[in-house]
């Protein structure tokens, strides 16, 4: 699968996607990918906050459980319920359909720290390593 | 850190793109295709094992039944020689050293197979019972591979490559017989709770059988399968892990073994009938203060091995293994509770990252094969 040149990247394999002061989180396909078959979804609720670097969600597979870190602070807007419902959504497509909340940012200065596609890239093209 | 072991089929699981872990000190396959479509192979087809990693001793001498039944809880006196019996093997205090399985060639030859990771120290521990006994043993794990065939399908994917009829190795029964022309110990055994074999063969023959076997079942759907499905499916047929369900601190009486625990094996004056027994005896007569129970998540949540458990608030215990059941489609655990909570129906809570979710005691096995 191939990695959208829009979205920043983070070191531990989340992705987002800046509209505005509206940012959607998800995790990428790596993520999915070393997670495998996942089964389980558990995300914060509209008017939560977030802080950027802190776990706001889980993904558990059959055989893992991992934090999902935020990239960014801010307040849920909105949650993707139909990967509650649907965990799989995240293995067939976490790019799209499998997006996981949208958070109105306080500020969008920590997502400079992000990684664009190319650097993201040769992180992964590292960790084969 | 000490190098990883691998078995005589690495390279082919590295060939056939497997995720390969660290399990226990051997480097190994925990999935292929994916650990749910594993999964459903083997419940409806079939699906291929490499557990060449188990550890294999051969007892020899004129004492062998005698050690080996000092040795293990279950009562290796009452099967006929051909035949496999499950046994825990218990430290004196009715601390769990290991399950294994209990091959009888004779009176005087059994071969006890016993779980990879424990190898060494179950060997140890043998070594160190045999006092006073006229046997030999041998570890021979590292001059055996091991496959199992799994599912439905099993027994006619292996009949095209044997020379044995099949059909007559009844559950839990071995023969010496060949697969593709291989010399191998074949029983009818297994760890998923489906129908299947387990077979034992030099190494040196490995990467043909498997893929062999692999090519014999491709019509069937069969699937090669990692530790992962292997994992899932023994849990939702209620087969104990060592190091979840059983171990040093859990009885096998706590474990809900008692089936495999002969308290009544005679014992000599001087002697335990076989190691635990004194204790395991105690334990059955003070009752057990907690059990072995099946748990359904009612609340949203996985529980996982030793999350605590607890009822309105208060601990009564911890999850040994917990996962999404594939095959039922949901969130299913096993735990130790107290005795007094044990019973199907029964409210408890799982204690999720501090959260308590509500799950209920219910019947296991979670599953059970349709037999024909």
């Amino acid at each position: 699968m191939t990695n959208p040149a829009e979205l920043k990247y983070s070191k531990d394999h989340d992705w987002a996607k800046v509209e505005g002061n509206v940012v959607t989180l998800g995790i990428t396909d790596h993520a999915q990918e070393s997670l495998g078959d996942v089964v389980f979804v558990e995300l914060p609720g509209v008017g939560d906050k977030i802080v950027a670097g802190e776990s706001y969600g889980t993904v558990e597979s059959v055989k893992a459980v991992s934090d999902i870190v935020a990239a960014v602070s801010g307040t849920v807007v909105e949650v993707n319920e139909g990967v509650v419902d649907a965990p799989d959504t995240l293995n067939n497509d976490p790019y799209g359909e499998g997006w996981l909340v949208r958070v109105e940012a306080d500020d969008l200065k920590p997502l400079d720290n992000l990684l664009n596609v190319q650097q993201y890239e040769a992180l992964l093209a590292e960790e084969e390593h | 850190m000490a190098e990883l072991k691998r078995t005589p089929l690495y390279a082919e699981h590295v060939a056939a793109k497997a995720k390969v872990i660290d399990f226990g000190g051997w480097e190994m396959p925990v999935q292929y295709a994916g650990v749910i479509e594993e999964h459903k192979a083997v419940r409806t087809k079939a699906g291929l094992f490499d557990v060449s990693h188990m550890g294999e001793v051969d007892v020899q001498g004129p004492d062998a039944l005698a050690f080996v039944n000092h040795l293990i809880t279950n009562d290796a006196s009452r099967i006929a020689d051909g035949q496999i019996l499950y046994s825990p093997m218990c430290y004196p205090n009715g601390g769990i050293v290991d399950d294994l399985l209990v091959y009888r060639y004779s009176p005087g030859h059994f071969y006890l197979v016993v779980n990879a990771s424990n190898t060494d120290k179950d060997y140890a521990w043998m070594e160190e019972q045999k006092q006073g006994f006229d046997v030999a043993l041998a570890n021979v794990s590292s001059q055996t591979a091991q496959l199992a065939l799994q599912g439905p399908s099993a027994e006619r994917i292996l009949q095209k490559l044997s020379d044995v009829d099949l059909r007559k190795i009844k559950y839990y029964w071995f023969t010496q017989g060949k697969i593709d022309g291989v010399p191998c110990l074949i029983s009818r055994t297994g760890y998923t709770g489906e129908d299947g074999f387990e077979f034992y063969f030099s190494p040196q023959y490995a990467a043909g059988l498997w893929n062999r076997v692999l090519e014999s079942g491709r019509g069937e759907g069969i699937q090669p399968i990692g530790l992962g499905a292997r994992d899932t499916l023994r849990f939702e047929a209620r087969l104990p892990l060592y190091g979840n369900e059983l171990g040093p601190d859990i009885s096998p009486l706590e474990a809900g073994l008692g089936i495999f625990v002969k308290l009544d094996k005679p014992s000599r004056p001087e002697r335990e009938g076989f190691v635990g027994q004194t204790a395991l005896l105690r334990q059955k007569k003070e009752g057990l203060s907690r059990r072995l129970v099946g748990l359904e998540m009612i609340g949203r949540g996985i529980a996982r091995s030793h999350y605590p458990v607890s009822k309105n608030g208060a601990e009564v215990g911890f999850v040994t293994s917990g996962s999404f059941s594939p095959t039922l489609d949901k969130n299913i655990a096993l735990a130790l509770v107290r005795a007094d909570l044990a019973s199907v129906g029964e409210d408890l809570e799982v204690i999720i990252r501090n959260k308590p979710v509500e799950a209920r005691v219910i019947p296991t096995p979670f599953y059970n094969r349709q037999r024909v």
